[in-house]
């Protein structure tokens, strides 16, 4: 098993806020790491430092024993890091197969063999067995902003497999989808995981949700970790159920 | 030479000058409604033409600067707002301006059809005096004080009073503004009002120098927006030294360079900006996009 | 996007619309719609800064001045008008590539303010530098390339130009580079995410687009076989954004319909001579309060007043 990511006692200050306040983790290989912690804990900022789109105040990024601190997001993408955002983001216009195409174009080929080749960069076949996966097969050719919201979240997601990625990190990918739709996507997030060997980061707070996904679980509270263990003896952790009450 | 080079910094402060009421203006207006007005320059032709028409009615100048004020108040404040920014800045800032290109448009070919197409004289202030062999001319000194005070006294306004301090938080911040129990709407408008206020008092100045003509808004424009990325978009601070560097260069460059290029000194001194100084001289470095 | 084959069809038939009235038609008429098609290719070019990459662009005009110079000054020296049309396009996109890559580092109304610059250096070069561009004479008797001498011949090249043209942007558009043209227009965070370069793509976008601008302009100056610096000055580049923004920026018909309606309009408002341009002003701001999205958004919601395709559930 070798270190996939690496947080080396991260801080990101804003004025005098601490939201991220030394926070050190590894993720290992193959492993599904569920962060959760009280609204206004850290979480999306620790994202957000991890992934380039702010830089972290002091502290390290490693990426395979790599030192990526600070490295912007299109750069991390290139080494394989994808992300899907809290906020829903799936572009509208575009057909939830063309959502997936461009998800993955970017990753294959040159830049000039794409503006010669062919116009879905031969991902069609690929962006079609994503929607079977992800059971999303019979919008395919609808405009992702006419889905329903259910519908376009699990696009999100599926968007973030497309590059075949080696990190993925999930922002919440359970808000807002239903009962009914939660347990074929927690089935389909494990067989991502399985079959494609992608390890992931992620954020939620259904609880239930990220307690039946994940392999291991990390509590963040005022900008630290006070938790990080199985999910089972993070719930029943007392640390944990007094920053969950005291808030 | 020496008294050449004095004179040539003197009138350079003096444009600069009014460059940053220009500026200031227009930093004023994208900061506070993201409007970034590709009209400004018109915005100060107009003006003028307003207190020629009264001068030539038999008004004094004084009075038809107060005329020219509440029509600016009103058409290039109040109305621009309502009717052009409002409406349109809600579809996207770059919507906005180019609707503003439309509406210089339409500004410079209503002055070029009522008033026409020479360039009308403007009373300025004759004379000047000997201090050694140096000319200084009362015009210079008179916009330089006047711009300066009037600067000043914005300056002082935005930092010190309630109001304008009420004014910069909602352009900084609308929802906190708002959460702070700042009408933020009232206050948006009252800069628009500003704005006017800055570009009429700015038509009194330059026209004795620049005579009134319908298109010499461009060149106006031109200037303003360089001065306000020079300085750094910082409110009213930059404008002021992105304006006054601006008008010293240029007066310089067009003394001792090629008058043909007169134009260009502005837009190089932009390029080098944005090339190595994006931020502007009294600018914060902004987070990068990507 | 939606149908990419229709777009194509209804713009290609506008071209061959155009080229067959040219049988039937007068010297002037004939000058108007090869005029068209010459404002179509710029403004196709504007199109992509603005409407794709979200950009503007007011050195459209000076890009336009670069192809027609290119062309009137290389065509007397035997250099065949194929190698300056190309010539001038090479140059215009050179030019936006090096303008563009500081102006793209920072977010905002930078590439505005650098283009700005851009356009009016240009147009003091265009007018200061006697020696090379005859000043303020302007260039006279630009002859047009052969066989294209008679007007109609002529029209039927700025015709075949502009069909080349849509062909080559429709296929560009298609392509992997224009979903993600469409994705940094959309929604630039999420497109960085996903591994597009948007900084790259704006400025391919910007360099294409200036690259346009002077294909367009190697067609301007034999058009009307004279030029002068004041026609290729800012109120060119005002007048094509607009013609973009009448359009309807960011879609595919846009400068064909925001070109025809410049090119018509002072015809049409012949009789209000000097207040053309002021009505047309009016209408382009009436325009941006009412349909942002120009003409072809305005067409569209006329001809189809069914939604496009059936709401899905709402979450629950």
């Amino acid at each position: 098993m070798s270190v996939v990511l690496e947080a080396r006692d991260l801080h990101r200050h804003f004025g005098g806020v601490k939201a991220v306040n030394g926070v050190s983790f590894q993720v290992e290989e193959g492993e599904i790491l569920g962060v959760i912690g009280p609204n206004g804990s850290g979480k999306s900022t620790l994202f957000n430092c991890l992934l380039g789109q702010i830089p972290p105040s002091m502290g390290q990024v490693f990426l395979d024993g790599k030192d990526v601190t600070g490295m912007k997001p299109i750069a991390l993408s290139r080494r394989g890091v994808s992300r899907t955002f809290q906020l829903l983001q799936v572009f509208p216009q575009l057909s939830a197969r063309e959502n997936l195409i461009l998800a993955g174009q970017e990753h294959i080929g040159s830049r000039m063999k794409r503006l010669f080749g062919k116009p879905d960069a031969g991902l069609t076949g690929a962006a079609d067995r994503m929607l079977e996966q992800f059971k999303l097969s019979h919008v395919a050719a609808l405009p992702a902003g006419g889905l329903s919201y259910g519908q376009q979240k699990l696009l999100d997601a599926a968007m973030a497999f497309m590059a075949g990625p080696r990190l993925v990190l999930l922002d919440e990918p359970a808000g807002g989808v239903n009962l009914s739709l939660l347990g074929s996507f927690r089935e389909r997030l494990r067989a991502m995981n399985a079959e494609g060997g992608s390890t992931f980061v992620v954020i939620e707070h259904n609880m239930d949700f990220v307690m039946s996904l994940c392999t291991r679980v990390m509590c963040i509270a005022e900008g630290k970790v006070i938790a990080n263990g199985k999910p089972e003896d993070v719930r029943n952790d007392p640390t944990v159920i007094e920053a969950y009450l005291g808030h | 030479m020496m008294s050449l080079l004095v004179q040539v910094l003197i009138s350079g402060l003096a444009i600069g000058a009014i460059y940053a009421l220009i500026a200031a203006g227009f930093s004023l207006l994208s900061q506070g409604s993201q409007t970034v007005n590709f009209a400004q320059g018109d915005f100060v032709v107009l003006p003028a033409f307003v207190i020629l028409a009264a001068n030539s009615y038999g008004l004094p100048i004084w009075a038809g600067f107060v005329i020219a004020l509440v029509v600016a108040a009103l058409v290039l404040g109040v109305l621009f707002k309502r009717l052009m920014v409002d409406p349109i800045l809600p579809h996207g800032a770059m919507q906005l301006s180019i609707a503003t290109m439309a509406l210089s448009i339409v500004l410079q070919n209503s002055m070029l059809n009522v008033g026409g197409a020479q360039a009308f004289p403007f009373p300025g202030i004759n004379g000047g005096i000997h201090w050694g062999n140096v000319f200084i001319d009362w015009q210079s000194v008179t916009i330089l004080l006047t711009a300066v005070a009037a600067v000043t006294a914005l300056n002082l306004f935005m930092g010190r009073t309630r109001l304008g301090r009420a004014i910069q938080a909602s352009a900084q911040g609308p929802q906190v503004a708002r959460l702070l129990g700042i009408n933020v709407t009232r206050m948006v408008l009252i800069t628009f009002v500003l704005n006017a206020a800055l570009v009429t008092l700015a038509a009194l100045l330059i026209s004795p120098i620049y005579l009134v003509k319908f298109d010499n808004g461009i060149g106006i424009g031109l200037a303003a927006f360089s001065a306000a990325i020079i300085g750094g978009f910082n409110q009213v601070r930059g404008a002021v030294v992105g304006g006054l560097l601006l008008g010293v260069v240029q007066n310089f460059a067009a003394t001792f360079g090629p008058t043909q290029y007169r134009d260009a000194v502005p837009m190089l001194l932009l390029i080098i900006f944005i090339l190595f100084r994006p931020q502007g001289l009294l600018g914060r470095a902004e987070e990068r996009r990507v | 996007m939606n149908h990419p084959y229709r777009v194509l069809a209804i713009a290609l038939l506008l071209v061959l619309v155009g080229g067959v009235a040219g049988f039937g038609l007068k010297p002037y008429p004939i000058y108007l719609i090869s005029q068209w098609a010459v404002y179509t290719i710029s403004a196709i070019g504007l199109n992509l800064t603005l409407g794709y990459a979200g950009q503007i662009s007011l050195a459209q005009a000076s890009f336009v001045g670069i192809g027609a110079y290119a062309t009137a000054l290389l065509m007397p020296h035997g250099v065949p008008f194929g190698v300056t049309l190309v010539i001038g396009a090479a140059i215009s996109f050179i030019l936006g590539v090096l303008l563009g890559f500081p102006a793209l580092r920072v977010q905002g109304h930078y590439l505005a303010f650098v283009t700005l610059a851009l356009a009016t250096i240009a147009f003091l070069v265009f007018r200061n530098e006697s020696w090379l561009t005859n000043g303020t004479s302007g260039i006279d008797k630009i002859v047009r390339p052969f066989p294209f001498t008679s007007d109609l011949a002529y029209l039927w090249l700025c015709l075949g130009s502009l069909a080349i043209v849509t062909l080559g942007t429709w296929w560009l558009l298609r392509s992997p580079w224009g979903r993600a043209f469409l994705a940094l227009r959309e929604n630039p965070v999420r497109a960085s995410s996903l591994g597009v370069d948007v900084r790259m793509y704006t400025l391919l976008a910007f360099a294409i687009g200036a690259a346009l601008g002077g294909v367009s302009g190697a067609l301007f100056a034999p058009l009307g076989q004279y030029i002068e610096p004041a026609e290729f000055a800012l109120p060119l580049s005002f007048s094509l954004l607009l013609m973009v923004v009448v359009g309807g920026s960011g879609s595919f018909l846009g400068p064909f319909l925001g070109a025809m309606v410049a090119v018509a309009l002072p015809e049409v408002l012949r009789s209000f001579q000097d207040y053309y341009l002021v009505i047309y002003g009016v209408m382009v701001i009436l325009l941006l309060v009412f349909s942002p999205d120009g003409l072809v958004g305005l067409i569209e919601r006329a001809v189809r007043r069914r939604p496009v395709a059936a709401p899905a559930e709402p979450a629950k």
